[in-house]
Formats: C-alpha cells, sequence, structure tokens
C-alpha cells in the first residue's frame, strides 16, 4: 500500500473546514479524480468522514455527489468506461489497492440504492442472501435469527414477520425500501452509503427512513447523498456540498447551513439555483 | 423504535470476515466458481464456433471442386462428313451434326491403336454424353471451322473428372530391377515369361491382400450377426471368405487377380497390359494399349503398375484409368473453371448439370414475394402502428402476426397445397404459387420489422407535421415513412434471405419435379436453388455431392451478399433521435 | 387476358386521374387556397372510383369465367366419365393442358371436343368480363368527376379508402391463419369422419397406434389391412430429435447469451456475435446436407469405434445439426431478456459484495427465468417443426424407439413424404398428411402463443 504523501496533495485547495472532526476518521480520500471515458466527473475530490455519525452529499443534480459516493464501494468498477484516480482509504487503507478485492470491500461498505430493488426472491431470502454468500451462518436457525434481528434494525420486522416467504417486490415502496437496508445490514457492514434513498418515497415512508438512519448511526458509519436540503439538515452531522464535480465546501451541518463560507454553498441553500 | 431495542437484546450481528484461513479459503472458493463459470461462457461459444467451421469446412471441402472441370483439350478435326455432310452450311444443319462422334474421333486419335468394342466403348465413356456441346456453339458461330482441325476443350464424363480429381485409386510404380521380359504378342490376350522368379513377391503381396480381405469380411459377418441378421443372409458372405482363405493357403505357383484385389499392370514396350494370372515366372494378360514390339524388354526398361484400390470399389474400371492416365501423361487433360455451371439448367449427368434454372427460379419467386410481402407489409404496419385503434380486433390481428411468425414453415406449405393449387386451381411448381406462399410466410416478419422502423420514428416529427395542418396520412406518408424505410428495407432483405433459403413449404407445392429448362414465365415449371440443392443431395453419384455443395456454396454467397447489404444499410442510416 | 385486364385497369386510373386534376384546376382557376382540396386528390380520388371496381369486376369475372368453362367442359364430357369423380379430375386435367397449348396427341375425341367446348365458353366469358370491366370502370370515372367543387372533401373521401386498404392489409395476417385452419382442419375432418375415405382410422388409433405405415394404403389389393396410421412412432421421434436439439442448444445457446451479456468485451461481442447471426442465416437444407453427410457417419463412426450400433441415419445426428440450428435462436432471445434485467438489480447483488456469477445464477437468472423458459419454449416449437434437416439426415422408418443411436422419423418428415409427388386428394394416405399438419400447427401454435404471452408479462413487469 502506498502511503507515501502525495505531492499534489500539497498543491490542491483544501476544501475550506469549519469544525475539527470529533470522531475519527472512517474514510479519507485525496485528490480524487474520476472520469466517464474522457469527461471529467470528479475533480480533485478530498475530504475526511468520521466514524458512526452520518455525513451528508449535497448539490444540485449532476454535480458528481453520487458518482462519488460508489466510489468509496468501488461501484464503478461496474461501468467499463468509468476510471477512478487519486487516493480513497478506509481505516488508512488504499481501497484501490490492486490486492484488495472489491468483493470483500463492499461486504464492510454496504449500499441502498435510489430505487428499492429488492431480489425477486422471498422476503427472507433477500435478507438472508448476504449471509449466504459471504458464509455468515452455520446453520438454519443462525440464519433465521441473523434474518430477524436485521429486520428488526430496519423497524421492518412487525410488518413482514408473517409473509417472509412471499416475494420481495410484493412489499410496497417504503417497505421496499427499508427491505434494501435491512439486506444491507444483515452482513454487518461498517459503512453504509446511500444514495438518495427516499427519493422514490412518499413523505411517511422517507420519515421512517430517517428515523431509521438516526438509530443506524449508533453503529454505522453512514454516507448519504440527497437532493433535499431539509433532509439534509435533519439527519447528517456533517454535510459536504459538490459543484460542478468539485467539492467546495465541507463541515458540521449547522455550520453549513448557517454560515457557509463559499460563495456558490450560500446561494445554493438559500436557493438562487440547484 | 422498539424493534430495535428488541433486536440488540440477542447477540449483536456478525461482521464478515476476511482474514482468517477458513475466510480466506472461502473466497477463493468463490473465485474459483466465477472463474468455472465464466469458462462456461467461452466453451460454449467456442463450440457454437466450431460448429459453424466445421459446416463451412465441410461444404467448402466438398464444394470448391465442384466448380472445376476437367477437359480433354486436344486437336479435334471438325469432320464434314459427320456434321454437315451435304455441305449446306445453314445454322439447322450445323446443329443437327453429330459433334459427338466428332468429340470421339478426337479422343480416338489421342489415344491410338484402342482395339475391340467393348475396349472403345470404355474409352469413349471417359467423354461426357454433352462433350461435343460447346463444339456445336462454336461452330454454330464461325461455320468456317467446319473441315478444320482447332483446339477444344472436350467435357470429361463424371467419374473420370472425380478420378482426376483425386478420388479415385492411388498409382503405384513397382520399377525394381527385374530381369528380361518377352511378351508373346503386341495386341489381344498375351503372355509375358520372365527369367527368374520375378514374379513370386508380388504372388505373395496379392496372397496377404487375400487374406485381409478375408479377415474384413469376417469382421462384417461378426456385426451382422450382432445385429441380428439371419445366418442365411450371411451364406454369401462366409463362402466367399472360405473361398479367399483358400487362395491364400494354395501353392504360390500361380494366382488369379480379379476385381476385388489391387490391380496389376505390366508396362512394357511402350504399351501396357493387364494382368489377368500370375505365376512367378510368367504373367497372363490383356493388352490395352498395344505393344509397339515382341522384343525382349531389358531390365529397367519395364515395370508394373498398380493401381491400389480394387476395382470393384472404384468407378472408373482398370481400362478407364489406364486411358486416363495415358491423356494425362500426354498432357492432354486440363482443369478448368466451370462457367457451364453458372449456363446450365439441371442434368441427369453430373458434369452437365448447372444452376441456371434454379437461379431464375429463386429470382422469379423472390420477386413474386417481394412484390406482394413489401407493399402489404409496410401497409399493415402502418396500420397497426399509426392508425389502429385499441380494441379487440387491433389485439387479435397482432396476436395473429406474433403467432404467426413461429408457426413451421412446412404448414405454410399445406396452405399453399390445399388453397392456391386445389382450391384455386393454380399450376402446381410455379414460381407464381411459390412466391405467394413465401410472402405468406415472411409477411410477418416484415410487418414486425417495419413497425419497429415506424416506432423508432419520434413523436415529434409527426406533431411537427400536424402541426402546419398537414392530415394524418399526410404526416405518416410524407414524413414518417420516409424517415422509416432504411428500417424497413433492411427488414425486407433479411426477410427475403430467409425466403431464400426456404424449401419446405415449396416441396409441397410441386416445386421439386425435375426441369431441364430455364423457367421464364411466372406459371412456367420452375425450381429454387435451395430445391435444387436437395434434390441433388438425394441423388446417389458422388460427382452430384460435389455439384451439392457448390450450388450450397453459392446460396451461402447469395445470402451472405444479402445481409451483408442490410448490416451496411443498417449501418448508413443508422439514427439516432 | 390478364394482359388486357391490367391494360385496361392502368389506363382508367391514369385517364381517372389526369381528367380529374385537369377539371379541378379549371374550376378552382387558380384559386386553389379556397379550393377544400388540393386538385391532385381529386385527381387520385377520381383514379381510384375508375379502377378499383374495374380491378374487382376482372377478379370476379375471370373466376367466374374460369368456373363456366369448366362447367361446359364437364358437360361436354360422356356420362360414364361425368360421374366418376376421380376420371373426370384426370380429364379436366388433359382439357386444360391441351387448351394451354400443350401438346394434343393421343387425347381422345371426347377430350378434344370438351376442350374445344372449354375455351370457347372461357373465351366468351372473359370477353364479357372486360366490356363490364370497362363499362363499370367508366361510370365510376364519370361519377367521380361529377362530384368535383371547390367544396368537395376530395382528400378525406380519398385518406378514407387509403384507411381500408391499410385495414386489410392489415388483416392478411389474419386471412392467412383462418386459410391454414380452413386447410388443415378441413382435411383432417374428412381423414376422420368422411364415409368416403377408404382405409382411414378412427381417432383413437391415431392418437395412440404404435405403427405407422401409410405406404402400405396405396396398393389397392392389400386394401386396409396393412394400412396403419398409429401417430405415436411419430410423436416419439420428434420428441427424441427435438430433445436431443435442446440438450445441445439449451446450455450452449444459454451460456453463449450469459457471456455475451454479462462478461464479453466489445472486442470479443463484435466476433461471436456475427458467428452466431452466420449460423442462424444459414439455410435449413444446408443443415441437412451436413448432417447427412458430414455429422451422420462421424457420430457413426464414433459409436462403432466404442462398439456401439448407430443406425446410418440416427436421431442423434439429426438431433445434433437441428440443436445447431437453434443455439442462435436461444442465445438471441435470452440475450434479450438477460438484458431487460434492470441495472438496479445487478447493482443490488454487487454493492452486497456478491461476485460476478452469484449475481447472474442468484439474482439475474431468477428475474430473467420466464423470458428464459419462452425461448426455450419457442425453440422446441421450432424444433417440432423444422422439416429440411430431418427430412436430409433422419430416415423415414416409423420405429417406437426412445433410443438415439436408432433411426426414427418424425411428424414432418411424413408429411413431405406424402405429399411430394403425385398425390390423390382422397385417399387417406394425403389426408393423413394433413392431420399430421394439424397436430404440427396446433402443438406449435399452444406453445408459441403461451410463449408470447409470458414475455409479454415479463417485459411488462420490467417496463
Amino acid at each position: 500500500m502506498d502511503m507515501r504523501p502525495d505531492p499534489l496533495v500539497m498543491m490542491t485547495t483544501q476544501a475550506p473546514t469549519h469544525a475539527t472532526l470529533s470522531a475519527p476518521t472512517k474514510v479519507a480520500a485525496k485528490n480524487v479524480n474520476v472520469f466517464y471515458g474522457a469527461k471529467q466527473a470528479l475533480t480533485n475530490v478530498s475530504v475526511e468522514i468520521p466514524e458512526k455519525s452520518v455525513t451528508a452529499f449535497i448539490g444540485p443534480s449532476g454535480c458528481g455527489k453520487s458518482t462519488f459516493l460508489r466510489c468509496i464501494n468501488r461501484m464503478n468498477d461496474t461501468v467499463d468506461s468509468c476510471r477512478v484516480e487519486g487516493l480513497i482509504q478506509i481505516d488508512g487503507k488504499d481501497i484501490y489497492d490492486p490486492a484488495l478485492d472489491p468483493v470483500q470491500l463492499r461486504a464492510r461498505v454496504g449500499m441502498v440504492f435510489q430505487k428499492p430493488n429488492p431480489f425477486p426472491k422471498s422476503v427472507y431470502d433477500n435478507v438472508a442472501y448476504g449471509p449466504r454468500i459471504h458464509g455468515l451462518s452455520r446453520s438454519k436457525a443462525e440464519l433465521d435469527q441473523i434474518v430477524e434481528q436485521s429486520l428488526r434494525k430496519a423497524s421492518l420486522w412487525e410488518e413482514v414477520k408473517d409473509r417472509l416467504s412471499d416475494s420481495g417486490t410484493g412489499l410496497s415502496g417504503g417497505q421496499q425500501q427499508r427491505l434494501c437496508i435491512a439486506r444491507t445490514i444483515a452482513i454487518n457492514p461498517e459503512i453504509i452509503l446511500m444514495d438518495e434513498p427516499c427519493s422514490a418515497l412518499d413523505p411517511i415512508a422517507t420519515a421512517r427512513i430517517e428515523e431509521l438512519m438516526e438509530e443506524l448511526r449508533k453503529n454505522f458509519t453512514m454516507i448519504i447523498v440527497t437532493h433535499s436540503m431539509q433532509q439534509a439538515a435533519r439527519v447528517s452531522q456533517r454535510t459536504a456540498f459538490f459543484h460542478l464535480g468539485i467539492l467546495v465546501e465541507t463541515g458540521s451541518t449547522s455550520d453549513i447551513f448557517t454560515n457557509p463560507v463559499d460563495k456558490r454553498t450560500q446561494d445554493y441553500i438559500t436557493g438562487r439555483f440547484g | 423504535m422498539t424493534d430495535i431495542t428488541a433486536g440488540g437484546v440477542s447477540a449483536p450481528l456478525r461482521r464478515v470476515e476476511f482474514d482468517t484461513p477458513a475466510a480466506k479459503a472461502r473466497l477463493r472458493g468463490r473465485y474459483r466458481s466465477e472463474a468455472r463459470f465464466k469458462s462456461y461462457g467461452i466453451i460454449a461459444l467456442c463450440i457454437a464456433a466450431t460448429f459453424l467451421i466445421a459446416l463451412l469446412a465441410s461444404i467448402f471441402s466438398r464444394g470448391i471442386p465442384g466448380f472445376f472441370q476437367h477437359y480433354l483439350v486436344t486437336e479435334v478435326l471438325v469432320d464434314a462428313a459427320k456434321i454437315d455432310p451435304q455441305g449446306k452450311g445453314d445454322a439447322a444443319t450445323l446443329r443437327a451434326g453429330d459433334y459427338t462422334a466428332v468429340a470421339r474421333a478426337a479422343l480416338a486419335e489421342a489415344v491410338p491403336g484402342v482395339e475391340g468394342r467393348q475396349m472403345k466403348k470404355e474409352l469413349n465413356s471417359l467423354l461426357s454424353s454433352g462433350a461435343g456441346d460447346a463444339l456445336r456453339e462454336q461452330v454454330i458461330a464461325n461455320p468456317s471451322l467446319v473441315g478444320q482441325r482447332i483446339k477444344v476443350p472436350l467435357l470429361l464424363a463424371d467419374e473420370a473428372d472425380l478420378f482426376l480429381k483425386d478420388s479415385g485409386t492411388k498409382l503405384l510404380v513397382l520399377s525394381e530391377t527385374r530381369g528380361i521380359a518377352t511378351p508373346s504378342a503386341k495386341t489381344g490376350e498375351i503372355t509375358i515369361l520372365v527369367g527368374a522368379n520375378d514374379f513370386a513377391d508380388d504372388i505373395a503381396v496379392v496372397k496377404a491382400e487375400l487374406k485381409a480381405l478375408a479377415a474384413s469380411i469376417d469382421e462384417t459377418v461378426a456385426l451382422r450377426k450382432e445385429r441380428g441378421a439371419t445366418p442365411e443372409s450371411l451364406d454369401s458372405l462366409v463362402k466367399e471368405a472360405v473361398e479367399l482363405r483358400r487362395r491364400y493357403d494354395a501353392a504360390a505357383t500361380s494366382e488369379t487377380l480379379d476385381s476385388k484385389t489391387a490391380s496389376r499392370l505390366v508396362a512394357i514396350n511402350g504399351g501396357i497390359v493387364k494382368i489377368k494370372e500370375m505365376s512367378p515366372t510368367s504373367v497372363k494378360g490383356e493388352v490395352i494399349l498395344p505393344l509397339k514390339s515382341t522384343d525382349d524388354a531389358a531390365p529397367g526398361t519395364w515395370g508394373i503398375r498398380v493401381y491400389e484400390t480394387p476395382e470393384s470399389n472404384r468407378n472408373l474400371n482398370d481400362l478407364g484409368v489406364t486411358f486416363l492416365e495415358e491423356l494425362k501423361a500426354k498432357g492432354l487433360v486440363e482443369s478448368q473453371f466451370n462457367f457451364a455451371f453458372f449456363t446450365r439448367g439441371d442434368s441427369r449427368e453430373a458434369e452437365l448439370a448447372g444452376i441456371q434454372g434454379a437461379l431464375v427460379g429463386s429470382i422469379l419467386t423472390l420477386l413474386v414475394t417481394i412484390g406482394l410481402c413489401l407493399p402489404i407489409g409496410v401497409l399493415a404496419a402502418i396500420y397497426l402502428e399509426e392508425f389502429a385503434p385499441k380494441n379487440w380486433i387491433t389485439e387479435l390481428i397482432e396476436i395473429n402476426i406474433n403467432n404467426l411468425a413461429a408457426v413451421p414453415s412446412i404448414v405454410f406449405g399445406l396452405l399453399g397445397l390445399a388453397v392456391f393449387l386445389n382450391f384455386f386451381g393454380m399450376p402446381r411448381s410455379a414460381p407464381l404459387v411459390g412466391g405467394l406462399v413465401l410472402a405468406l410466410l415472411v409477411l410477418p416478419t416484415i410487418i414486425i420489422a417495419s413497425r419497429a422502423a415506424l416506432k423508432s420514428v419520434p413523436p415529434s416529427i409527426r406533431e411537427a407535421a400536424l402541426g402546419v395542418g398537414a392530415s394524418k396520412q399526410q404526416a405518416v406518408f410524407h414524413h414518417v415513412l420516409p424517415l422509416a424505410m432504411p428500417g424497413i428495407m433492411t427488414g425486407t432483405i433479411i426477410g427475403m434471405a430467409h425466403a431464400l433459403g426456404e424449401t419446405a413449404p415449396l416441396l409441397m407445392i410441386g416445386m421439386v419435379a425435375f426441369i431441364v429448362d430455364v423457367p421464364s414465365t411466372l406459371s412456367q415449371s420452375a425450381t429454387v436453388l435451395p430445391v435444387q440443392i436437395f434434390l441433388w443431395s438425394d441423388l446417389p453419384e458422388p460427382a452430384f455431392k460435389m455439384k451439392t455443395a457448390a450450388a450450397i456454396m453459392v446460396l451461402l454467397a447469395v445470402l451472405f451478399v444479402m445481409n451483408g447489404l442490410a448490416i451496411w444499410l443498417r449501418k448508413k442510416f443508422e439514427r439516432r433521435w | 387476358m390478364a394482359g388486357w385486364y391490367a391494360l385496361v385497369v392502368v389506363a382508367l386510373m391514369l385517364a381517372g386521374f389526369a381528367l380529374a386534376r385537369g377539371r379541378a384546376q379549371s374550376i378552382a382557376g387558380g384559386d386553389y387556397a379556397g379550393m377544400h382540396s388540393l386538385p391532385s386528390y381529386h385527381g387520385l380520388y377520381t383514379a381510384s372510383l375508375a379502377f378499383i371496381p374495374a380491378l374487382l369486376t376482372f377478379l370476379i369475372g375471370s373466376q367466374i369465367a374460369g368456373y363456366l368453362a369448366t362447367h361446359s367442359a364437364v358437360s361436354a364430357l360422356p356420362n360414364d366419365i361425368q360421374s366418376d369423380i376421380l376420371r373426370q379430375g384426370a380429364a379436366l386435367r388433359e382439357v386444360v393442358n391441351i387448351v394451354r397449348g400443350g401438346p394434343v396427341g393421343s387425347a381422345s375425341a371426347e377430350i378434344q371436343s370438351a376442350a374445344a367446348s372449354y375455351s370457347s365458353t372461357l373465351f366468351a366469358a372473359q370477353w364479357i368480363t372486360l366490356a363490364s370491366g370497362v363499362f363499370i370502370g367508366l361510370a365510376g370515372l364519370s361519377w367521380g368527376l361529377s362530384r368535383i367543387s371547390m367544396n368537395f372533401r376530395a382528400r378525406n373521401s380519398f385518406e378514407k379508402m387509403v384507411y381500408v386498404l391499410l385495414w386489410i392489409c392489415a388483416t392478411i395476417a389474419v386471412l392467412t391463419t383462418i386459410g391454414i385452419v380452413f386447410s388443415v382442419v378441413g382435411e383432417t375432418y374428412r381423414f376422420f369422419f368422411d364415409p368416403a375415405i377408404k382405409g382411414k382410422p378412427t381417432v383413437g388409433e391415431f392418437l395412440f397406434g404404435t405403427d405407422w405405415n401409410p405406404q402400405a394404403a396405396m396398393r389397392a389389393d392389400q386394401g386396409e389391412i396393412n394400412t396403419a396410421y398409429g401417430f405415436l412412432p411419430l410423436l416419439v421421434g420428434t420428441l427424441l430429435i427435438t430433445v436431443i436439439a435442446i440438450l445441445v442448444a439449451g446450455p450452449l445457446g444459454l451460456f453463449s447469451a450469459i457471456y455475451l451479456a454479462e462478461y464479453a468485451s466489445p472486442g470479443v461481442r463484435a466476433v461471436a456475435k456475427p458467428i452466431l447471426e452466420i449460423l442462424a442465416g444459414i439455410p435449413t437444407v444446408v443443415l441437412g446436407f451436413f448432417a447427412a453427410l458430414t455429422v451422420a457417419p462421424y457420430v457413426r463412426g464414433w459409436g462403432e469405434a466404442f462398439g456401439l450400433n448407430v443406425a446410418s441415419e440416427s436421431a442423434l445426428a439429426a438431433g445434433l445439426v437441428m440443436g445447431m440450428m437453434i443455439i442462435p435462436f436461444i442465445s438471441s432471445l435470452s440475450d434479450d431478456v438477460i438484458n431487460a434485467v434492470p441495472q438496479s438489480l445487478r447493482d443490488g447483488a454487487y454493492a452486497m459484495g456478491a461476485t460476478k456469477s452469484e449475481t447472474i445464477r442468484q439474482v439475474i437468472l431468477p428475474a430473467a427465468l420466464p423470458g428464459i423458459v419462452s425461448a426455450f419454449m419457442l425453440a422446441i416449437s421450432r424444433a417440432i417443426g423444422e422439416t429440411m434437416i430431418v427430412v436430409m439426415a433422419a430416415g423415414l422408418a416409423a420405429n417406437l424407439t426412445f433410443n438415439p443411436l436408432d433411426a426414427v422419423t418424425t411428424i414432418t418428415v411424413q408429411i413431405k413424404t406424402i405429399l411430394v409427388g403425385d398425390q390423390e386428394f382422397d385417399s387417406a394416405k394425403t389426408l393423413a398428411a394433413f392431420a399430421l399438419g394439424f397436430v404440427l400447427f396446433f402443438v406449435t401454435l399452444v406453445l408459441n402463443f403461451i410463449a408470447l404471452k409470458v414475455v409479454q408479462k415479463y417485459r411488462e413487469q420490467y417496463d
């Protein structure tokens, strides 16, 4: 693993940071550039994300916040034309190290998507999928326990406990999204990435997911991409503002929303654009 | 959030481990199965490619020789006595002339000294029955050739042609030094005496052949017994093996050669003698090519020729082989590209059979097909895509079209037979009916392709046209249809390629007749290329197998061009909206 | 005569267009904007009014003329020929042959007089048809001309006619299906229930009989004794070859599709896709030739090397090549359904740390299953209906066997064998072919219908 300081890091303009980090850093990115073919989607993104808290990425559409999120569990590997440069570390280890296996990485960094995407299998099998492929359970009873626990943590247990063998695609949108969260929790990742998890949901389902995030941050480091500034303000402790592929500003959520340093951030949160 | 509190009571969820040896082994296992799964796909594609290559290799290796034909290229005396005895010189007389006799005379000149009815017949059978056809055309075009000697290629018969294309026999020349040989005469049945035991070795070889033959008969008998053949049916085979063994066991004084063993001939004093009986010190045989003298032949000036394939396993007998070898030695045999393959109709003689009739039949049939199914298909697609109301009739039509696309083609043949031939009384074997049946067959394909092409034209085009006051039909015919045309043409070409390769429905409506003439109207009897292929493939002559493969190559080439055209059209006019 | 008809139709069309357009132009006097329809629409409208009735008259008239001519020929024939349907048919064929300019040759005096009456009736009827067609066409033309005015909505009227034409074209597919049903169902009904047909089986004998021997029915002296129309051997033969084909093509096609859709780089796809497309474009008669001449001897040689008893026209050889034909079919259909599985499902699985093959096997294939099943059903229907490969590579012997090394025969082979060559339309043997065609049509129709419905449902699910 390459731990030498990159000379470029020193030269780039660091996005202004408000407060010193209270918790230890879980994810650190240095000078990340992402290209789709010849088009550059992210330029020199450097950020540190603290452990066991919710960090929100905000910004107008196409600003690269989702792209950056997908770099953290290397989902971008599945896109042929995508190329990632720079350094992203989790617990100080480079996740783009060729020796590191993306399958391992994704077991540690879970992800919840914009549109609920339960597998066309039963509720039980959806949740049991991760433990099964990673060999987390030694017996059926243990697997049952994992499924139940995960569903409880995703506050879905009471609603589906009588229909665990029904298809996961038959649930309502909000339930489907919580099922996807339960599926992610089942392998107990260290980090959970959420890519606009509430954009396809109604306000009530959104509220339940937001409550859930509040609970989950006790055990998980969470990063959420959101369109809604209100949501960022409600659920996150820290916020990063992206604009045109550049990380403009990062800081504690209250600072970003009350006292932004950068003019662009200010314009965005006051609704001048976006 | 009571759920979570309740969950929190039990043990926390386990985290995925990757650093323990067990976890590492597990991960390795998962990647092995990944690699295995991926390799299945590669293997499947490779097998599919192998199939294709095997198919093409098999067709090409058989078909390429089919495009070539061997000719006897020699000086021909265009004998006025045979062609135009009265010296009239008009085209009708010239056409009626006996050009076969002219060709045969030229052949006799090329292989002099062949005597006897049987021998002459064998010699003449080397020439095709149509050997004089090209000469006839030449003479009709230029009557002044009568009476002259000209060099023309004379078509050889299919057996001779096949022999020359190396599916005949292996020729062995044994020229190890032997003693002086003395032939008893120049022609007819003769005896050749040699000094020492010159033929003792040859007799041993023949006996070995007899033994091997007996052994192979035994094997056949055993195999047939196993398959449940009755002992009576095997009787003659068993007897034959016993007889062969008896000959093998007999003393090596004299041995008769027959058509079951390799043929042996003596080349001596400029002539060739086919051995019929062999003893260590002499051979008896029949002269095929006359000897120049009965002088003693010195050691080294004479030898034995062996045709390894027994005569009974060959299409060309010893006489034919000997004559051909003689012609070849004189440099009179030439292989030429067989243009006639493209300019002749079908024939019972493989060397005369061509595909022009089938090609023209295919073209006429496809003209009917495209003339019907292009307008009908496009108009139907326009109706369904642009005008059809959403009701059960439309749905019925759509389901119908989709199902029709998957109905077996032979069922369309039944339709053609029952409705077009028997109900409407249309002529059998005619390109008109063939085209009708194929049009119905490919109509669903064209409708589906045209609908896809129409659908790909964005609604903004229609709206723009309607916006300037065009009627719906004007919008469709003036704006949408021209934009969809490349897609429609691509679909049509692919549909036509499909129709061109279709065989089964045409068999049903009688396009399987043996038709020599090239058809010129839509109601004449005709056949088409794939049916011609089917007909030829059924014939027993090996030369027709070659022709079949050659015709397949033509068919594949046409299909290749058509599909290439479709791809080119698609690429050229492909438009992203 | 067809030439005259065509000439009249084209002349009416051109005349109608030119006259009506000229008249409309003169009425408008240059003020086209004030006219409801452009002059050329008036032209098109009148042209249609002129040629459509004439065309219909010719189509109907020529059929009537043919019927009348046949009728007059029959009535000119001696009574004994008239009463025997078979002899009457033969005589009529001879008559038509003579009329079409064939050699008069050895035709009897009766036939010649029938031919004379045939041709005179035909001549008269055709000229009457031509005259009435011209008259009706001209009537339509003048009516069209009389309607031209500033306010006449010629465009709308013409477009209505075009609409009807479009509708007629769209219904031709339905007519085709009706034609198929009419031809196979009618003859099949006669095969089972027409009392005039000798040697026919009952429905039960047909469906459950284990002997198929239609050739014996040809020889009148053997009568009904050797006639056997047991359908089971054909069914078993067809299924045996189909199963072999699917066993070959199923895994190969599916794995090819998976590899192409999920793994292959653009370079590999650029090579592999054309290979499959070429394979798909090879005519079945070529595959049949390959099966009979290359694969069958090869299979036989291999079998014999292992001491097995292989027929020279084994089901295995035909099935292998049929499988080869179906590979591209299954792979392209499966490729479509795999590509239709939404990316979000793949993302979900990858995000859980699944490998690519785990994602495919546990998420994509279950999601695509309905589509893949219907691809297989369409492939089975294609294999059952395929004719040329089995005609050339499978045998004629109707063996009731499940051994792939034996020779078997199939439904399509028997249809082809019975119907190629001369056939009498009233023998049980010929009708048997239509009964087989009915079975074939029915089975493939059901398979296709279900498969297409499943695919449709599946598409809707992910749209």
